[in-house]
């Protein structure tokens, strides 16, 4: 891997490997068997690793903070000399980046709004009710990611065409509504199965109805799920291009990965500044969500994913 | 209803007696009868924006549709394959894209295999390692495919920078415009792209293996190598089986990544069968030849999968 990207470590020397580790967990202790020149070599791979993932994030990083002129440079610098806000600036003045943010956003929200509101009762019923309705949602769920986005796009933008819904937000809206929910149901369900029955039939014996039984005991307890798979199906909507590059064409309505790509178009070095500090102030909102949520957004896809 | 049913048959200091079969549970919850009404909601846009269209595509593969024109669309039957067995630029195309999506996955899978072995390990800066191989998985596909256009830059990138300081190459390589670099260039990209959801799976794979195993392997005077082969790989293969198939369908149907690195360059050297549909189709107009394309990749996918699993499933009943 580090062969594929041959690039000095910037940031501190490999860690000096530990004979005796304190073990964190009672169990780890065979890590103390591993002995003085595997811990090296173990050090040297995560360094590589830490490496290989890092480097293009602080290049991202120092060129949205470099001036045009240390931008020209033949000898660029992994630091910024002079950090410089200008970019940002120039970013904001020169593209309708706000307005295409505040698209992104509309459209994102909705999409993960309705996404979730649709879902819930139907992952609910997927979970509770085994039959052949629950395969066939399965079924459907895996298959929807087997075809190509090109395929489904065709038609798609055919049927929103004559729907007048081409080179709409609520077009792109219901789109992204129907790509999330596979996601979205694969995650909910995770959530409803960790819901104990016992509690639902509690409820009836005390004479709930169904939607009262759905709506005072499953869905506080999923409210946690709820948020989460909220904020995964909004990243993944406001992470989207492909849809909204055939779809939208108009430039007051094109999302942010769409108005990015345009800056890509201008080469020339002074350019990339503006291009990567846009790029960092378009990242944000995925950011400030996995940093929230990992480990229960980590939790939840592999409770999905693994154990089925 | 259910009430009266659990309270005939009370047991002494058990209380109410929960329902035995899971049949009577569904039907003392009533689901039997709410289930299609629960699920109405994700069915109606599924079927009508999803299941439909897909049916559309794929009858549309066998006419000459095209956009804009207002002539009505016929049938023309398997012409657009016939057509399209004779088109040497899509064959190339489509034999990029396997380049492409067996070396994309094939890396990710090896290289996330180690990554999670060592996030697995008592290290220190683990933490730091988790966070940083999470990122690539939150970024924009467009905003990674900037980023490696800076760092690619032939000018004022940083790889030509630290090759240059290496002494490595004189340090001006043009290497998303070569014609032999661009794809292994683009193939590196894929793999930043793509290695934390491996990675993450495949470390909740491990934390699954029981250390209690290990352990007896390593008194029994196993090796770290053996008992990886003997203890490890076991007890991964079939996570390792299901993100392996997984990724390999994402990476040949991945689109935005390349579009934002080369779209297609450096003389079509890149241009994946999805760029090619997305070209045939919003540039040219041809909704059904493009149609056809989407539907020869669907049926190429579904046979290597096929092989591909049935082979590593016998292997495994062995």
């Amino acid at each position: 891997m580090s062969a594929a990207v041959p690039v000095p470590a910037p940031e501190a020397a490999a860690p000096q490997p530990r004979p005796r580790p304190t073990p964190r967990q009672g169990l780890r202790r065979r890590a103390g068997r591993t002995g003085r020149t595997g811990r090296a070599m173990q050090y040297t791979a995560l360094l590589c690793y830490l490496v290989f993932l890092a480097f293009p994030l602080l290049w991202l990083v120092s060129t949205a903070f470099k001036s045009p002129r240390e931008l020209g440079s033949v000898d660029p610098t992994w630091l910024p000399r002079h950090p410089t806000l200008g970019n940002f600036r120039t970013a904001l003045d020169e593209q309708p980046l706000l307005h295409a943010a505040l698209n992104s956003l509309l459209v994102a929200g909705a999409a993960a709004l309705v996404s979730v509101v649709v879902a819930v009762p139907a992952a609910y019923a997927m979970v509770r009710f085994k039959g052949a309705v629950s395969r066939a949602g399965t079924g459907w769920i895996l298959v929807s990611q087997m075809f190509p986005l090109v395929l489904i796009i065709i038609p798609l933008f055919m049927v929103l065409k004559n729907l007048h819904l081409i080179d709409s937000r609520p077009g792109l809206v219901v789109v992204y509504v129907v790509w999330t929910l596979p996601f979205v149901l694969w995650m909910l369900q995770s959530y409803v199965k960790a819901v104990p029955v016992s509690l639902e039939e509690a409820a009836a014996i005390d004479g709930c109805g169904r939607l009262r039984t759905l709506r005072s005991v499953v869905l506080p307890l999923l409210a946690p799920g709820l948020v989460a798979t909220l904020m995964f199906a909004f990243v993944t909507a406001w992470n989207e291009f492909f849809f909204a590059l055939v779809l939208l064409k108009t430039p007051e309505k094109q999302t942010m990965s769409v108005i990015l790509t345009h800056f890509t178009g201008a080469e020339g070095a002074a350019d990339l500044g503006p291009l990567a500090a846009a790029s960092l102030l378009a990242t944000i909102p995925s950011l400030v969500f996995f940093a929230l949520l990992q480990k229960r957004l980590v939790g939840g896809m592999l409770s999905g994913a693994v154990k089925g | 209803m259910s009430a009266a049913a659990a309270t005939t048959q009370p047991r002494p200091g058990a209380g109410t007696p929960p329902p035995r079969t899971p049949a009577a549970r569904r039907r003392m919850l009533g689901l039997d009868r709410d289930a299609w009404f629960l699920l109405l909601p994700a069915l109606i846009p599924v079927l009508v924006l999803s299941v439909g269209p897909l049916l559309y595509g794929i009858s549309l593969a066998f006419t000459d549709a095209q956009s804009g024109v207002t002539r009505s669309t016929s049938f023309t039957g398997v012409r657009n394959f016939a057509d399209l067995r004779l088109d040497s630029l899509f064959w190339e195309s489509f034999r990029i894209g396997l380049v492409w999506a067996v070396c994309v996955t094939a890396l990710q899978l090896l290289l996330a295999l180690g990554l999670a072995l060592l996030l697995n390990e008592n290290l220190r800066f683990r933490w730091l390692a988790r966070t940083l191989a999470l990122v690539p998985w939150a970024m924009p596909e467009v905003v990674v495919g900037i980023m490696w256009r800076l760092v690619y830059n032939p000018d004022a990138g940083i790889l030509n920078n630290a090759l240059r300081h290496l002494h490595l190459t004189s340090g001006h390589t043009d290497w998303l415009s070569s014609l032999s670099l661009a794809l292994p260039a683009v193939i590196v990209v894929g793999v930043w792209a793509g290695m934390p959801q491996t990675t993450v799976v495949l470390l909740a794979g491990l934390q699954n293996v029981p250390v209690e195993l290990h352990e007896a392997a390593g008194i029994d005077g196993a090796g770290m190598w053996r008992r990886f082969t003997t203890v490890t790989w076991p007890a991964l293969k079939p996570v390792v089986l299901s993100i392996t198939a997984l990724n390999f369908i994402w990476n040949f149907n991945s689109f935005g990544l390349v579009y934002v690195l080369t779209s297609g360059g450096p003389g079509g050297k890149t241009r994946l069968p999805t760029l090619f549909a997305y070209e045939e189709a919003f540039r040219y107009g041809q909704f059904g030849y493009a149609a056809a394309m989407g539907l020869v990749m669907v049926a190429v996918i579904a046979v290597l999968l096929t092989v591909f699993l049935r082979n590593r499933l016998k292997e495994a009943d062995q």
